[in-house]
């Protein structure tokens, strides 16, 4: 068994719960001390942070949630000054205002280690050439996955998204190991290659990693016939640094969260922490972020932690499968949407309603969003050209603002079922993917 | 405008029975109407037309959901024979009048009628007119 950091990966769980109260003592004393939101509700809460003296004591913290990052847009959150911070990444945010994670440099440093960790893990080695088709934008699957692959040694090939073709010839002709997508991007890239003449099992590919959206069973065994590859499954949030939170090892059986970075809940819905093997919502709090540690972050992704020891000797925890969302968080083409931000986008438009309903399907294996809305009587001209301006308005809103491409349908008045709650607003026909 | 009339507009979803509602609605409230037209593009067409009470139609349509517009158009008789139309296109275009759609129907007369929506309402009355070319009025399109 070989390991990227194994006195880390192999420690002891009696050592590692030791490391994580030390380090849990310093976020606490950070947070404490330079944000004020935290200072604010410890001292509601009649809390000190010595008032944490063992990892027991992590129960009485306070949750953040994501719109505490919201409500203190942009910086209000960070616990060091912005100057300490090397660089910022951004997601879209449900009413609007994006979230803003920063990362000092150390942050960024050991964020590379737990995604060298990651790809170590599961066989990619120095000299590998690695394809990384994710968005190299604002997204942190982007620079997040490319630092971690040039950390191991790699060879990473910034490929980004789009342009398939392009994408087949690079695996192709640069002779790519190891490829980071999204699951459905990838059947989509082995569907092409068939259409490209092609056999996907004939490129060099050996391990794909696959993440940013929930997948099958079905789909690893789909994945890893056609391309003749390991497919391994990868976990992250921005919040909590991005992509390299949590990922499988050979074993296939879990995902292995980093236990010396991140103390790991999973609570029921009265907050109560479930015992191994029973679902709940998984909470983690960072122990080695120095720009932006959250203390008790509720992710709303829903999990379990499982039973036994890994057979791989790690001894951090491993996290099931993941079962959806605690919240009404859409994942579109490995993108999270909240309903909210489409109805935040459309308020803002008198030509159009606030009533809305979003269809998502699956087409060619990647998901394609209609978002139908009424058109407002008092925007009507009459005239045909000024409905296709709409159209195209609501659409280049919607694409702006969440970074996709929708197909906007201007309906009728009055003809949207008015429901309460947001999440009726969706219609998703997807099949699991 | 004097020399227009007012046509009324529709925003309706492409799909079966919509028409059907609209013209119920308007045999309900005894509005007749006096030519139509639909234009349509994928999901969603605007439906067009000139009746003979069209504030009425308008605030009866609204009442209903519709979204609805009123716009000023020109109506012109047109002789019901081989040239008719070129007659009127020809005036319009000569006097750089651009039309932007048109529809036609013909009555119990030998007359046709000829709904323009032009670019330049001011204009095509004016060039019309010079070309001794008969506008009609909202009186006659309910004497129809």
């Amino acid at each position: 068994m070989e390991y990227w950091q194994p006195e880390i990966e192999t420690m002891p769980r009696k050592q590692l719960q030791e490391l994580q109260l030390k380090r849990l003592k310093k976020s606490v004393n950070a947070v404490y001390k330079n944000v004020p939101l935290y200072r604010k509700r410890f001292d509601d809460a009649g809390l000190k942070p010595a008032d944490v003296r063992s990892l027991d004591d992590l129960k009485k913290l306070p949750f953040t949630k994501k719109s505490d990052l919201r409500d203190t847009y942009p910086f209000g959150m960070f616990a060091v000054p912005l100057q300490q911070c090397n660089r910022l990444h951004a997601s879209s945010g449900t009413s609007g205002k994006s979230t803003v994670v920063g990362y000092t440099k150390k942050d960024l440093e050991t964020w590379a280690d737990l995604m060298a960790r990651c790809f170590y893990m599961v066989g990619v080695r120095p000299g590998d050439v690695f394809q990384n088709a994710a968005n190299y934008g604002l997204f942190t699957g982007g620079l997040g996955i490319h630092a971690g692959a040039e950390r191991l040694g790699c060879v990473a090939v910034p490929a980004g998204t789009g342009s398939t073709q392009k994408q087949i010839e690079m695996i192709r002709d640069f002779g790519v190991r190891v490829m980071h997508c999204t699951p459905s991007y990838a059947l989509y890239i082995a569907e092409t290659c068939k259409k490209m003449g092609i056999e996907p099992g004939t490129l060099p590919l050996r391990i794909g990693l696959f993440g940013a959206e929930p997948w099958s069973a079905n789909t690893r065994v789909q994945l890893e016939k056609s391309f003749g590859i390991k497919a391994y499954d990868s976990y992250g949030l921005s919040e909590m640094m991005g992509p390299g939170v949590a990922f499988e090892c050979t074993e296939q059986d879990g995902l292995h969260i980093w236990e010396d970075a991140f103390i790991v809940e999973v609570l029921d819905k009265n907050g109560e922490q479930c015992a191994p093997g029973e679902k709940g919502e998984l909470v983690l709090t960072t122990l080695l972020k120095e720009a932006l540690p959250l203390i008790r972050y509720r992710t709303g992704d829903i999990t379990m932690i499982m039973k036994d020891e890994c057979p791989c000797g790690r001894t951090s925890v491993r996290l099931n499968k993941f079962y959806g969302r605690a919240d009404d968080m859409l994942i579109i083409r490995g993108l999270n949407v909240f309903p909210s931000q489409i109805e935040h986008i459309l308020m803002d438009m008198p030509e159009v309603g606030e009533y809305f309903q979003v269809v998502l399907e699956r087409v060619n294996h990647m998901d394609e969003m209609t978002v139908r809305v009424e058109m407002s009587d008092k925007a009507f001209s009459g005239e045909l050209g000024d409905l296709q301006k709409v159209t195209g308005k609501v659409t280049k809103k919607l694409k702006d603002s969440l970074n996709l491409r929708t197909k906007v349908v201007l309906v009728e008045k009055g003809s949207l079922p008015r429901v309460e709650g947001k999440s009726k607003k969706v219609i998703d026909m997807r099949t699991a993917i | 405008m004097k020399g227009t009339i007012k046509q009324i507009s529709l925003f309706a979803e492409n799909k079966p029975g919509r028409l059907a509602k609209i013209a119920e609605s308007l045999s309900k409230a005894k509005i007749n109407i006096r030519a139509f037209t639909i234009a349509e593009a994928g999901d969603f067409g605007v439906i067009r037309m000139v009746v003979d009470d069209p504030d009425r139609a308008y605030k009866n349509l609204q009442g209903q959901g519709f979204a609805v517009s009123e716009t000023e158009v020109i109506a012109v008789q047109m002789e019901d024979v081989p040239g008719g139309l070129f007659k009127i296109a020809n005036t319009l275009g000569k006097g750089g009048v651009n039309i932007d759609y048109a529809y036609a129907f013909v009555t119990r007369s030998d007359l046709a009628l000829l709904i323009l929506r032009v670019d330049d309402n001011a204009k095509a009355i004016k060039v019309l007119k010079d070309a001794k070319i008969n506008l009609v009025d909202v009186d006659a399109i309910v004497n129809i």
